[in-house]
């Protein structure tokens, strides 16, 4: 029986010619990462051991959810993680002002390769399987683990095969394409299992459109989402710098063994939104009936604050006006979104617009800081999650959707097919 | 181990951020953390909770975040066990590693708010006291008692590193 990739990289890593299903193997990390609300913990533990990293070049902390410091504890966890990494003299550190959302940031900067094993502690670890890697979150005990010994420890995962076909309409994307599939399979469809993305709609599909699937992977419960590598892996790889003799191209046997392969015309999909508590309360836009009216629309977060995603929400804002009342905060998920979007002179669309723009920072998207909501507001939010009280106060509503169904939304009012604010 | 207290029931998807807020994750005190545990989804957890009460859930309990911080919220708070139809993966492996015992049962569709039940780690068993149902729960697996065994991920990462 063949293997899936996700069981083929954790075989090549535990050193075995083949594993199944269900096994248990303790598997050699190629990168551990942790981020200001995770790392303390990650930290303490290697502490307690008193022993030194498994590999500097290994491991990257980054300060992305509460930086800049929204407070004095969240400065103090900071001034920890920074302490660590000035003592112990690691080179993967990036200071606000370099800083970014971590799955945003790794990718860009070349960190993640086919073929690799990492690790992090952030459940949104799952969105590096785009680039054909086998990456899954963990908590902080489990990436202390990993820090020290550079090993971590895997129940060997059946997969889910999805395979997209058909063409994608105009405004979908990745994001409207993941909804879709939480909304069939539902957030614990695919409990301890991978996912993995196949089909001509996914060959078609550009890398920060993947990332955007793979980060929410598990919000269907999946372990991992994993796009078998092609030419746009390779290409996009090329440009961070990362060339095709730096890493290696797995794929899955063609005789592996599936619980479930799911067909998935995205002929059929219109833009999604996910209403609340659940990402898999997907709808199309189109289809719903009442006016829901918003407060605040929110661009960004580790699923969509990259470039094409800015882009998106300019061709949305250009000559446009957000409602009166309703706030928009976009933030780029980089430093280098950043400065991209400010040479395209996103950032005047956005400000015409009365938009609010920010440094990148996770905030808002898990109710950190910037852009809480109030009792009985609501958002439409470009991040993973809606559940209660995510983004502020347990009596808020928050509604997923794409870059450009949020951008859209902010100029209605209501939530809204792009469509009908863009002739 | 064989836990005996009172339930806290809840539903299915019982997730991360009910369980404890990220706007109280600028700590990783447990003591801290307990204060709010459970607060977005039952605001009079806190008032009632006991320690040795058990929580007593749907499916996929713990979805959403990595924060370890959920587990490590419940087990200050004085929970004993959390008993649900499944777990989500993150949130296993967490209760794992910092010693809050989870078990895999359907017992959440027999039982009350309220109600006061024994919990039988090792037989895999669940005793419902009002009516002495006795109801099947999943055993811990074996790497897990290993892991247990040899003192938690700490003491197996000594183990692995010959300390």
């Amino acid at each position: 029986m063949g293997m899936t990739i996700s069981q083929k990289i954790l075989a090549k890593k535990s050193n075995k010619k083949e594993v199944k299903a269900g096994e248990i193997v303790l598997a050699d990390v190629d990168l551990a990462f942790a981020n200001d609300i995770t790392a303390p913990i990650a930290i303490d533990f290697v502490k307690r051991l008193g022993v030194d990293l498994f590999d500097k070049d290994k491991v990257a902390l980054i300060p992305d959810h509460f930086t800049p410091n929204k407070d004095i504890n969240s400065a103090n966890q900071c001034k920890l993680m920074r302490d660590f990494v000035k003592e112990r003299n690691l080179p993967h550190y990036w200071e606000t002002g370099e800083v970014g959302i971590e799955h945003a940031l790794l990718p860009e900067q070349g960190f993640i390769k086919p073929g690799m094993l990492v690790v992090g502690a952030d459940s949104h670890t799952c969105t590096h399987g785009a680039l054909g890697a086998f990456a899954t979150g963990m908590g902080s005990t489990d990436v202390g683990f990993a820090f020290a010994t550079g090993k971590s420890w895997f129940r060997v995962p059946s997969s889910i095969k999805i395979n997209y076909s058909g063409k994608r309409k105009r405004w979908v994307g990745g994001k409207d394409l993941i909804l879709y599939t939480i909304g069939k399979i539902g957030v614990a469809g695919a409990l301890y299992k991978s996912l993995e993305f196949i089909g001509e709609a996914i060959r078609n599909l550009p890398m920060e459109d993947r990332l955007t699937m793979c980060n929410m992977a598990i919000e269907a419960g999946a372990k991992n989402g994993i796009v078998e590598p092609d030419n746009i892996t390779v290409e996009y790889l090329k440009e961070k710098g990362v060339l095709p003799d730096q890493y290696e191209i797995i794929k899955s046997d063609d005789d592996a063994d599936y619980d479930e392969i799911i067909d998935i015309d995205v002929d059929d999909v219109a833009p999604q939104v996910a209403f609340p508590h659940l990402p898999e309360n997907a709808i199309a836009v189109d289809d719903i009936k009442e006016d829901i009216k918003i407060d605040q629309a929110f661009i960004g977060s580790c699923t969509n604050g990259r470039i094409s995603d800015l882009r998106e929400a300019a061709r949305v804002l250009k000559n446009n006006r957000v409602a009166k009342y309703v706030r928009l905060i976009i933030i780029p998920a980089t430093v280098e979104v950043y400065k991209q979007a400010l040479k395209e002179g996103l950032f005047d669309i956005f400000l015409e617009a009365g938009a609010v723009v920010s440094t990148p920072t996770c905030g808002p998207c898990l109710g950190g800081y910037m852009g809480i909501l109030a009792d009985g507001e609501v958002c439409i939010s470009t991040s993973n999650r809606n559940f209660v009280g995510r983004m502020g106060s347990k009596k808020a509503f928050v509604y997923l959707s794409s870059p450009a169904v949020a951008a859209a939304s902010a100029v209605a009012g209501r939530i809204v097919h792009p469509d009908e604010v863009v002739k | 181990m064989i836990f005996k207290g009172k339930v806290f029931k809840y539903g299915d998807n019982v997730d991360t951020d009910v369980i404890i807020p990220a706007r109280y994750l600028n700590t990783s005190d447990p003591e801290e953390l307990a204060k709010h545990c459970m607060e977005d989804i039952d605001e009079n957890f806190v008032k009632n909770v006991k320690a040795g009460d058990i929580i007593v859930a749907g499916e996929n309990f713990g979805s959403g975040s990595s924060r370890e911080h959920a587990p490590i919220a419940i087990k200050a708070s004085g929970i004993a066990c959390v008993v649900a139809k499944s777990f989500a993966r993150i949130f296993y492996r967490n209760s794992f590693n910092i010693g809050l015992p989870i078990l895999e049962s359907n017992v959440v569709d027999f039982v009350e708010y309220g109600d006061e039940i024994e919990v039988d780690t090792q037989k895999g068993t669940i005793k419902l006291l009002k009516n002495d149902k006795i109801f099947k729960s999943s055993v811990i697996p074996e790497f897990m008692v290993q892991l247990i065994e040899s003192g938690g991920l700490f003491g197996y990462a000594k183990k692995l590193l010959n300390l």
